[in-house]
């Protein structure tokens, strides 16, 4: 469905090759191509108009070689350039400290966070021989505290008893105190979806953090995200300053340009990547991979 | 009020309200392309710059405001619901038996999402806030054996309408796609003209990739009309235009929030308006 940059900067640079270096007038050419691929991509306007920017200084007056067409050369300019603002360097999930280490999970209506608490404990439990207690803060959607507890019996992990009537706060208050006396390595706590504009529901947000003092908070959105992914993961990251970002739905066809919005709005790293609805589909975050799919190669 | 000339720098502006609002770049470009060949470098006097916006916008979609019409000659009248992971298929369902049985209708829902957990229990919480008897079977039961069963029951108890639950599934995995085309299969086996809707709900916050699922969910899965959900956001659903300029499929209503009235018609001249960010 898409043509890919490279195809449309070979193009416009046909010709071109063994041309001296890049002049001015070639690297706008190629720079509105490499916005519309973004913009396809769902990258953020915000944000393409930034990295357009970032990559023109990178790009002009470099010297065209004549083993590589000026295309390739721009398309591997653009693609050092995604995996600079992507994060170089992989920022692993954090459960160094005095034990419960907390991670409170946040995001949007159906972005993937119940599912992906489950996937993270069972990751933690498996992997690093964790104890970890899951708590539903989900007091609002129908049967959300039932998902949760179904999936910690699937995985082997416990999770904090329900209790009917109890506010978020108040489960949160009760999941911390059974973390500790529990002796929980790990507490994993879900929220309800909410929309980042919802006061109310942001203002329980910011509650829930300050009574449970999380060591991670992780917002959960979907890899096929549109043009609201940096309005979102900025309204967030104000209100409860996130310390990472999951992104879910990489199974999908999308190109993912919300990975790209998201760190630059916010410049938090993204931790994991969720694949799939299966409780072992979580992977580590591999920069390059998300770029060569911003850029469809 | 000053009067504005739609000159360059004002188009470029639109053109930023359109790709924000997720339209995509060939739609966007459609758009601004059609106000500078017929407005430019007029004067745009007694009306906001973002109500021409809001006009153009309206034209692609004023054709895809069609109602979902309950045709009675079907007992049960059946509705498949179908979609991504997490885009609002049930709650959806929720909200229209509660819009049925308000119209008098007697509503019946099939628990179809046997996969995900705890997915048959959110489907019994809303049919008991709407009234609605829920079909179930234990989670990892055949879909397409439910969906039978489902089918059968309604049309025996003489329901009005039938709204059948699906698992969420994401339209690049193949094999996930059969299993709904053989849901429809089976339920064809009680009624031939069955199903009589089949509803792809959209998230409003996803950005191009809506378009190919209703390319691949309208192949696989035969959709006759869409439902956009989570527009209580500030995503604002461009992607819709784009959809309705290329695939033309009605658009039947829109979600605007978690609880039970939160779903109303689709408008397309407030949904534009919306888009092209002018007060209402
Ligand atoms: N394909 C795919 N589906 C996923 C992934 N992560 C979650 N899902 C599915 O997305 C849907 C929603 O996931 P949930 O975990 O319930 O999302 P949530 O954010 O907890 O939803 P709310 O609590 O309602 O806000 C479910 O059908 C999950 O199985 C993923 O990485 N890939
Ligand atoms: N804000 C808002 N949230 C909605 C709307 N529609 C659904 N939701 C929420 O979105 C989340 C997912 O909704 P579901 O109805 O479970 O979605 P689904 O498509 O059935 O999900 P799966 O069955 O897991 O694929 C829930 O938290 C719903 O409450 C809406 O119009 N606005
Ligand atoms: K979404
Ligand atoms: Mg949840
Ligand atoms: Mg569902």
């Amino acid at each position: 469905m898409f043509e890919s940059l490279s195809d449309r900067l070979g193009k416009i640079f046909d010709g071109l090759r063994g041309r001296g270096a890049l002049s001015e007038n070639d690297v706008n050419e190629a720079l509105r191509e490499v916005r519309r691929a973004l913009i396809e991509a769902d990258v953020s306007l915000e944000v393409v108009r930034a990295f357009v920017e970032q990559v023109r200084e990178r790009a002009v007056g470099v010297e065209v070689t004549r083993s590589v067409t000026p295309g390739q050369q721009v398309v591997k300019i653009v693609h050092d350039e995604l995996v600079r603002v992507l994060g170089e360097t992989a920022v692993p999930l954090d459960t160094a400290t005095t034990p419960p280490a907390t991670i409170l999970m946040v995001g949007l209506q159906g972005s993937g966070k119940t599912t992906t608490t489950a996937k993270i404990a069972k990751r933690l439990k498996d992997k690093q021989n964790k104890k970890v207690l899951m708590a539903s803060l989900d007091t609002r959607r129908p049967a959300a505290m039932e998902q949760l507890r179904v999936l910690g019996t699937q995985i082997g992990v416990d999770t904090l008893p329900i209790v009917p009537s109890e506010t978020p706060v108040q489960i949160a208050r009760r999941a911390a105190r059974e973390g500790k006396l529990g002796g929980y390595d790990v507490l994993m706590l879900d929220t309800a979806g909410r929309t980042h504009i919802d006061e109310e529901l942001m203002a329980e947000t910011a509650e829930i953090k300050a009574v449970s003092d999380p060591h991670e908070v992780l917002l959960v959105a979907d890899a096929l995200t549109g043009q609201d992914a940096i309005n979102l993961a900025r309204s967030f990251d104000q209100r409860v300053d996130i310390t990472g970002i999951v992104l879910t739905r990489v199974d999908g066809d999308g190109r993912g340009g919300a990975a790209l919005s998201m760190r630059a709005a916010t410049g938090k790293p993204i931790k994991l990547i969720a694949t799939g609805e299966k409780m072992d589909a979580l992977e580590d975050f591999h920069p390059g991979r998300i770029a060569d799919r911003i850029l469809g190669m | 009020f000053t009067k504005r000339k739609l000159d360059a720098a004002t188009l470029d502006e639109l053109e930023d309200v359109l790709l924000q609002a997720d339209l995509g770049m060939d739609t966007t470009s459609a758009i601004v392309e059609t106000l500078r060949r017929d407005r430019f470098n007029r004067d745009i006097s007694g009306e906001d710059v973002r109500a021409v916006l809001s006009d153009e916008v309206g034209k692609a979609l004023t054709p895809v405001a069609r109602p979902l019409v309950i045709d009675t000659a079907h007992k049960p009248f059946v509705i498949l619901m179908v979609g991504v992971n997490g885009s609002g298929k049930t709650t959806t369902i929720g909200k229209l038996a509660q819009k049925f049985a308000a119209e008098g209708r007697t509503v019946m829902l099939a628990a179809g999402d046997t996969f995900r957990a705890a997915a048959i229990e959110q489907l019994e919480i809303w049919g008991r806030r709407t009234g609605a008897p829920v079909v179930a079977k234990p989670a990892g039961s055949d879909a397409s054996g439910l969906a039978f069963d489902a089918v059968t029951r309604a049309r025996a108890e003489g329901k009005d309408v039938l709204i059948i639950d699906t698992a969420g599934r994401l339209q690049n995995r193949d094999e996930l796609m059969s299993e709904l085309e053989k849901i429809i299969r089976v339920i064809r086996k009680v009624d031939p003209t069955a199903p009589h809707a089949v509803l792809l709900t959209l998230d409003a916050t996803t950005g191009q990739n809506a378009l190919n699922q209703v390319e691949i969910f309208g192949k696989r899965a035969g959709v006759t009309g869409l439902v956009m959900t989570k527009l209580d956001g500030t995503a604002r659903g461009g992607i819709l235009v784009a959809i309705a300029r290329r695939f033309g499929l009605p658009v039947h209503f829109i979600g605007v929030g978690e609880g039970v009235d939160d779903l109303q018609p689709f408008q397309a001249s407030d949904f534009a308006a919306a888009i092209a960010g002018k007060e209402q």
